[in-house]
């Protein structure tokens, strides 16, 4: 296996377990590479990339342009806000026309679900999914998932659940398909209104109750509220969301084994984790970061190394 | 495929010890210097050489492996992804004598992307070549070696493979040839 089974990275549920494999093993050399005083290799000096969002994005547009600059590719950033868009022009026309200035790959944020895969069908440079509406988010699942393997030493037979907004959560849904595709178990958590109703058909276990679903797991993936995606109340305030499935010290404590902590950032601190068990020894939110340069560089190293000459 | 085998085991291993001489003539001590092994093969060349340099000099030597993946100059011009392999330096090359290691010396782009690697990790004070088979009238580029375990006369069309026990099941150098070039 030395070869992606994908042209483009649309969402994690077209990849197989060894693509997943083959990512992390490339990511590790990565990880190594960042970590030299000289921090940058020349393999893709002549892929020009552009990252294009419709949506906004700090972590993840900086991690993506960090990721690409250490590559040696040139990089084009553009965002919705400023742009033709606001003035009429549809996303294959816009895209179209930054390609017609030779960019072999696209790297697209969009707040619609089924962007990158439309866009994959319309266009001849390989498209990375950098955040489709409530669909995927396939390289947070990567590193999140590469963030565990680093901890636990593997995915496999690992406990994992997801407490938060899971309904509207893009990270949510490629982490299951991620995480189980590595051999994990998967819960999600969370009020009745945010867990989707059919979400068991997934295979994954559901649970309302926090203190239940933290005995149960190794790992503990803590989400935002997305409170700009909610156009209903789903729970009666922030202060009862985070009594109710909020992490604190206390239940830490309280646990008969100690887990290990993620989030995938923005973190609201008091809301669905406080500050102490965010700064805590068991979080690895700040390792999650790190390791997103690297796991975006090897997506994009493998993808670029399919790209015809 | 013919197969001729160039060096057995005995004769390996004499070559390994004199080329172990022969950096001791160089490097002294070797307290400023340090061996760097091009993954995927020329590890196991400093494996050896580590060994007896650290049984003639009765002490440690310093020694790393350099994957040289992301520095090659194929990238996109292959039928497949290349894969990189472990890199361990965790020690500084800064103004150190830095020993580049591989098996095979052939056309010279391996070792162009390994000085380019090496240099991401500092500024050596000197950097040399040590290869175990130097494959002679074949470069593409202006690279040679400072210690050459033995020399060869090569056709393109022919493979030279370096074996290992651990791997192969046998310490040997043998030349591949294809019948039809006679």
């Amino acid at each position: 296996m030395d070869n992606l089974s994908v042209d483009h990275l649309t969402g994690i549920k077209d990849l197989t377990k060894e693509d997943i494999e083959l990512i992390f093993k490339t990511a590790d050399s990565f990880k190594e590479v960042i970590n030299r005083p000289i921090k940058k290799v020349p393999s893709l000096r002549d892929i020009t990339i552009a990252n294009i969002f419709f949506e906004n994005s700090t972590r993840t547009r900086l991690s993506f342009e960090l990721a690409e600059k250490r590559l040696s590719a040139d990089v084009v950033n553009f965002s919705a806000s400023g742009s033709s868009v606001k003035k009429g022009e549809t996303l294959i026309d816009t895209v179209n026309n930054i390609l017609s200035m030779k960019v072999d790959m696209v790297v697209m944020r969009h707040p619609n679900p089924g962007a990158a895969k439309f866009l994959s069908q319309k266009i001849k440079a390989r498209v990375v999914n950098a955040g489709d509406g409530t669909h995927e988010h396939p390289t947070q699942a990567l590193l999140d998932a590469y963030s565990i393997r680093e901890k636990l030493g593997t995915v496999a037979g690992k406990k994992v659940v997801i407490v938060g907004d899971i309904l509207h959560s893009r990270v949510a849904l490629s982490n299951i398909y991620c995480l189980q595709k590595l051999g994990a178990e998967v819960m999600v958590c969370g009020p009745t209104t945010l867990i989707p109703k059919h979400i068991h058909e997934l295979g994954v276990k559901v649970s309302h109750n926090l203190l239940e679903a933290l005995e149960w797991c190794d790992v503990a993936n803590m989400l935002r509220i997305q409170l700009e995606r909610q156009d209903i109340k789903y729970f009666p305030s922030l202060r009862e969301y985070s009594m109710q499935f909020g992490l604190n010290k206390e239940i830490l404590n309280s646990l008969s084994k100690e887990i290990v902590v993620m989030h995938p950032g923005p973190i609201n601190r008091g809301v669905e984790i406080t500050s102490d068990v965010a700064d805590s020894k068991q979080s690895i939110i700040l390792q999650q970061v790190e390791n997103g340069v690297a796991v975006r560089m090897a997506v994009i190293y493998l993808l670029a190394s399919k790209i015809e000459r | 495929m013919e197969k001729q085998v160039i060096l057995n085991e005995k004769q390996l291993q004499l070559t390994l010890k004199r080329l172990s001489h022969e950096l001791i003539e160089s490097h002294g001590d070797f307290s400023e210097t340090v061996l760097v092994g091009l993954q995927p093969r020329g590890i196991h060349v400093v494996k050896k050489l580590k060994e007896i340099l650290e049984e003639i000099l009765q002490h440690a030597v310093i020694c790393g492996n350099l994957d040289i993946t992301f520095f090659r100059d194929d990238f996109r011009r292959r039928e497949k992804a290349i894969i990189p392999s472990i890199t361990n330096i965790d020690f500084s090359i800064e103004n150190k004598k830095v020993v580049l290691i591989d098996d095979v010396l052939y056309t010279g782009r391996t070792i162009r992307s390994g000085l380019d690697a090496l240099l991401t990790f500092g500024r050596p004070a000197k950097v040399e070549l040590l290869v175990l088979i130097d494959r002679r009238f074949t470069r593409d580029l202006p690279i040679q070696a400072d210690y050459v375990g033995k020399d060869i006369d090569t056709l393109r069309s022919e493979k030279v493979s370096v074996e290992w026990k651990q791997i192969e099941g046998e310490d040997k150098v043998v030349l591949f040839t294809k019948e039809s070039n006679g």
